[in-house]
């Protein structure tokens, strides 16, 4: 009898035992790692040691859900809203859902599309005046204090990821400072990574309970978003230009 | 005329324009700048001594908005939306000027000096409410202690007025 307790007993600690390094090994990703991977101090200059990158599994992505586009709207204050003279398709669009439908069989699915932050930029390439940049981390962005308004990088990005504000702005968000005359696109929320954060697209997906995007650091074999890539693969977007997106995609 | 002499009316001259300059010293127009909502440092006023900022804070602004924009350096200390936060007061009714209108802090100076800037064709040149202190969550920053990372309307309007009427530059 005792030695049939304390059998149990050890199996009920193995048992526990495997419940806990569950538990570590899925909070890990989430805050753990995260704190160790992301915390730098306002001060600190970022560095190529971390490359930023999202995945995408279109699989739970869902369809009529637009929580990442809304949510990168009320961020960053683009929309109907704010230029309300130009027309639909002239408007900037910082990341818009994009349904793929089979014609043959009718199988949809539908995925959000923003600035993949290639490694090798096209729309860096092009910029005659430096504007369009990659930091060092992998963030795609403008500068706009020296953006020229050309749009040659509008015609360069093979994702359509770009857009040109056409009106006078007002009322800004602090956050998002934007105005006539100059070119953007998705920042991957620099401003929220920088401070530790996760862009705010991936915020609204998981707050859906999608929880249809990774956020993360490529570079880390050991962040979320890494393992899930090692394990299920994530693809390019026209991986055949060779530009190695931060941006991947499951189930497409 | 000697040259001797020729120099000595052109004294004379020069000290009688001298003599007459107090009298029209009241009547140069000066521009009138909002004081700020609080002092950014005991020490100085401002995150540098006023003479300073005055003179050079075109400078600090720019050397932050590069390290902002290329190196994700994001101290508050010279950053643009700190200058709104605390210099841009609200007016009587509560509402803010904006940049085209002469009692914004940073117009008052400019148009007097004619001085063209384009930061508010895409910065905020008003206080957000709502966002305020999503620009740095770095705390051990020791300027703007009594606003930066708070929300604007956390400082009550008498102090503001306090403020306003005080020494504060």
């Amino acid at each position: 009898m005792e030695k049939e307790n304390s059998l149990l007993d050890q199996a009920r600690r193995a048992f526990f035992g495997k419940v806990a390094a569950a538990a570590a090994v899925t909070v890990a990703p989430g805050m753990v790692l995260y704190q160790v991977a992301q915390a730098k101090p306002a001060a600190e200059k970022v560095t190529d040691k971390v490359r930023w990158g999202m995945l995408i599994n279109t699989t739970k992505c869902a369809d009529g859900c637009d929580a990442c586009v809304t949510a990168c709207e009320t961020e960053y204050g683009w929309g109907p809203e704010s230029e309300p003279l130009s027309a639909p398709n002239q408007r900037a669009q910082w990341i818009r859902k994009v349904k793929l439908t089979d014609k043959a069989t009718g199988y949809a699915q539908t995925l959000p599309l923003m600035c993949q932050h290639c490694e090798i930029p096209p729309c860096v390439d092009v910029c005659p005046t430096g504007a369009s940049m990659k930091r060092v981390d992998g963030i795609v962005l403008v500068d706009k204090h020296i953006c020229i308004g050309c749009r040659y990088c509008m015609m360069a990005c093979p994702y359509k990821a770009r857009s040109f504000v056409h009106e006078n702005l007002t009322d800004q968000n602090v956050n998002a400072p934007r105005g006539k005359g100059t070119v953007e696109s998705c920042t991957m929320c620099v401003q929220r990574v920088d401070n530790d954060g996760i862009p705010a697209c991936v915020e609204a997906c998981n707050a859906e309970n999608h929880n249809a995007m990774f956020f993360g650091d490529l570079n880390d074999p050991q962040s979320e978003i890494s393992i899930e890539l090692a394990k299920n693969g994530g693809e390019q977007i026209r991986g055949d230009l060779g530009l190695n997106t931060g941006v991947r995609y499951q189930g497409i | 005329m000697s040259l001797r002499q020729f120099s000595q009316k052109l004294v004379l001259v020069a000290a009688g324009l001298l003599l007459a300059l107090p009298m029209y010293a009241g009547e140069v127009p000066s521009p009138v700048v909002p004081k700020a909502k609080a002092k950014a440092n005991e020490e100085f006023g401002c995150v540098e001594p006023v003479t300073e900022m005055r003179k050079n804070h075109m400078k600090f602004i720019l050397h932050q908005r590069d390290d902002t924009m290329y190196k994700g350096i994001r101290t508050s200390k010279y950053a643009l939306a700190e200058c709104i936060n605390c210099h841009v007061s609200p007016e009587q009714n509560g509402t803010y000027a904006s940049y085209d209108e002469e009692e914004h802090f940073c117009n008052a100076c400019h148009t007097y000096a004619a001085v063209n800037i384009d930061c508010f064709g895409c910065h905020r040149d008003t206080p957000e409410e709502a966002s305020l202190g999503q620009a740095s969550t770095d705390k051990s920053d020791p300027y703007h202690k009594d606003f930066a990372f708070n929300k604007n309307s956390s400082v009550p309007k008498k102090n503001v007025d306090a403020l306003s009427s005080g020494g504060a530059e």
